[in-house]
């Protein structure tokens, strides 16, 4: 650790964002200081992840950790973050759409609303002065920090991010959208944290988008924890386009109640380098989790995919899949561990991750994985990597379908299977337009899961409820 | 002259496969090519069609009075051959009203047509589809993906259908059907036919040839055609067998 300190510029900053953090913070978050306190001294004593790491054996920080960071502390003012990042053009912001800057809660009149049902949405920071009690009961509960050294960084250095609280029995209809923008005018740290609380037979659907305005470099650490109550649906997903020189770190804890369902999809259509860990402890029995991802990756960037399930009760299944495209010299990693415990009998848990390298200089390192100690159970878990299928390549073009279509045909196909687990539809239809324009090189950072530049028109989702 | 093979010989990996072949199809015509197995029926069917892999050691393949060995797979295809395939290839994630569109609209465009309007466009499905009679919605069905045998070689007259080759190769589509499926099929052909076009059905079988009427017949062995008739050798064939052609060729030998 001590070694490290000298060789990356990001540690030097840190203790004194801590002060600014606590300074800052006045009355908000009462009480958090003795548990950011104690994160800080969990991070000085992990440090940042390095590649001697078993979870980091494939992923390495060391250029993304290499800049002087600032962390946006100041205040700022609704006007200039106009100005300065939605130059694409801004959206009408509603009670639906919430928007993260720089890690900070970005509202226009009020940082919480309370909607039907009771439902909570918005601002963190606000939460915690207005329902402590309920915050507390579920903060730091999921995404510890004694053994991850960004859990225990975010703890001790987020500003601000998104509460949602869902009581017992209440379906959200519409769709929740968070937009964390990291368009800057600095090499910015951003350390969002999000708290997504699902009680007894409650439904939401989340839809968590981290884009770029422009190509100012970035370093992301987001952590979001989501308890899922008994019988309550999730439908989740990550919207991922950033720039080539910023870097997204997104870990997701969650725990999950009797017969809860997750359905979790993370779409990463670009990034330098992008980790998303997704954790989730399924406690009562009956739960399902289905755990999705695509991830389309070229140039330099590197696209890393950590999932674990840790089966703790009987009677509970978990889907995995995920799908990459991967062109030039990009990498990707995928890590998928599958924990089934000794009294997690009639366990049924599925893992598969399936590549198509279009290069020679492209490549993945998968390792699913499976660790079980009950003995009635069903498992399996698959790795495949390989090229487009020669044979279907003829068949498309002998329909007169030139050979870079058939190719592209072949590729959304592929990417397609993950895409259309997508539950809403006009939201499928959105993100397999935009996976299409990525991999025809048509994608630029502008085109975010609501924003898009230069067609006003197409900024809201037009859901329709009837379908949902 | 719409195609014209002129002693092609082929090889994969060195083998040679086809040694010398010669085939000449005229617009309006129906030519049947027969042979036992390995003998290089497929083999003279992607090559026609430009699949990579295969090694034109001598001859040319004429297509309009054009020689079409250097043209790729989608200019073939874009010119107006269609190679109806033995072993039609799923493509999950590609719908077959994305496929049909894409594959129509390229068409199109090498023709320097507008794309198909999304009502005419429809319009055609549905109509093509009754000529096969597909009665299952395609809309929302991966190209072959869970299609039965039957079903996927109806399917492969019905992107004929869709394409409107000028010159359609069908490479025992009439096999593994049953007898049913092998009447739609080739009532499909049928009504395709016109003056203007041709089609060359490879098959193993004569029972093929009860429903679609050949006008010449062409018996493929050992890579060369050693007899060219019209329908009734079909019949001659059916009768005699392969051996009979074996043995001729023996005789002729030594």
């Amino acid at each position: 650790m001590s070694i490290e300190t000298n060789t990356i510029p990001t540690l030097k900053s840190i203790p004194q964002w801590f002060e600014a953090v606590v300074a800052k913070e006045g009355n908000a978050f009462s009480g958090l200081l003795r548990e950011r306190s104690a994160a800080l001294a969990d991070f000085n004593r992990l440090g940042f992840p390095h590649k001697k790491l078993e979870k980091w054996r494939n992923t390495d920080l060391k250029i993304s950790l290499s800049f002087d960071y600032s962390l946006a502390t100041a205040d700022f003012r609704m006007q200039d973050v106009l100005d300065e990042v939605f130059e694409c053009d801004v959206q009408e912001l509603d009670t639906y759409v919430m928007n993260l800057y720089k890690g900070r809660f970005f509202y226009k009149d009020n940082p919480l609303h309370i909607l039907d049902g009771g439902v909570i949405v918005g601002s963190l920071k606000a939460a915690f002065d207005q329902y402590p009690e309920l915050v507390k009961k579920y903060f730091g509960k999921y995404a510890t920090t004694e053994n991850n050294a960004f859990n225990a960084l975010n703890t001790a250095l987020f500003l601000d991010g998104l509460f949602v609280y869902v009581p017992k029995n209440v379906i959200l209809e519409k769709p929740l959208q968070l937009i964390n923008a990291v368009g800057t005018t600095e090499d910015v740290f951003v350390q969002n944290r999000n708290l997504i609380i699902l009680e007894e037979n409650s439904q939401l659907t989340l839809i968590q988008c981290d884009d770029s305005y422009n190509y100012k470099r970035s370093l992301t650490n987001s952590v979001t924890e989501i308890v899922i109550g008994a019988n309550a649906s999730l439908d989740h997903y990550r919207l991922q386009n950033i720039n080539n020189n910023s870097t997204l770190i997104s870990s997701i804890a969650i725990e999950q109640d009797r017969d809860s369902r997750l359905n979790t999809n993370s779409i990463i259509l670009n990034g330098g380098l992008i980790r998303n860990e997704t954790y989730t402890k399924l406690i009562g029995e009956g739960a399902q989790a289905d755990i999705y991802g695509v991830y389309l990756a070229d140039k330099n960037q590197l696209i890393d995919n950590q999932v674990y399930v840790d089966h703790t009760v009987p009677h509970c299944t978990s889907n995995e899949l995920f799908k990459g495209i991967l062109d030039d010299y990009a990498r990707a990693v995928f890590k998928g561990h599958i924990l089934v415990r000794k009294d997690a009998q009639k366990t049924l848990a599925f893992q598969n991750n399936a590549n198509i390298i279009l290069t020679d200089k492209a490549m993945i390192n998968t390792k699913p994985f499976l660790e079980i100690y009950a003995d009635d159970v069903k498992c399996s878990h698959g790795a495949t990597v390989g090229q487009l299928d020669e044979s279907a390549l003829f068949y498309i073009r002998q329909r007169g379908i030139s050979e870079d279509n058939a190719r592209l045909l072949l590729m959304y196909a592929f990417a397609a299977d993950v895409t259309q687990k997508i539950k809403i539809e006009s939201l499928r239809d959105r993100i397999e337009d935009m996976v299409k324009r990525r991999l025809r090189g048509e994608l630029s950072i502008c085109d975010q899961c609501v924003l898009q530049c230069s067609t006003p028109e197409k900024y809201n989702f037009e859901i329709d409820m009837t379908k949902i | 002259m719409l195609l014209q093979v002129k002693n092609l010989h082929v090889s994969i990996n060195g083998k040679e496969i086809l040694k010398g072949i010669n085939l000449e199809v005229n617009k309006g015509e129906v030519h049947a090519i027969m042979g036992p197995n390995g003998t290089g029926k497929s083999t003279l069917a992607v090559v026609i069609a430009g699949k990579d892999g295969y090694e034109i050691t001598q001859g040319e393949i004429l297509y309009n009075g054009k020689d079409i060995q250097d043209m790729s797979p989608e200019i073939r295809a874009q010119e107006g051959i269609f190679l109806g395939f033995q072993y039609p290839i799923e493509i999950p994630g590609v719908s077959m009203t994305n496929f049909m569109r894409t594959s129509l609209n390229e068409i199109r465009k090498y023709h320097g047509e507008e794309p198909i309007p999304a009502k005419e466009f429809l319009a055609k499905m549905a109509e093509k589809k009754d000529l096969v009679e597909i009665t299952a919605k395609l809309t929302n069905r991966s190209v072959n993906e869970g299609f039965s045998g039957g079903e996927k070689k109806k399917n492969e007259i019905f992107q004929m259908a869709m394409l409107e080759p000028q010159l359609a190769i069908l490479d025992e589509t009439d096999s593994g059907l049953d007898i049913d499926a092998l009447r739609i099929v080739a009532n499909g052909v049928n009504k395709l036919k016109t003056s203007d076009n041709a089609t060359v059905v490879i098959t193993h079988y004569q029972r093929l040839l009860d429903y679609i009427v050949p006008d010449f017949v062409h018996v493929l062995f050992e890579g060369k055609v050693v007899l060219s008739g019209g329908k009734e050798l079909a019949f001659e064939l059916e009768e005699k067998g392969y051996d009979w052609i074996k043995k001729e060729m023996e005789l002729s030998k030594s």
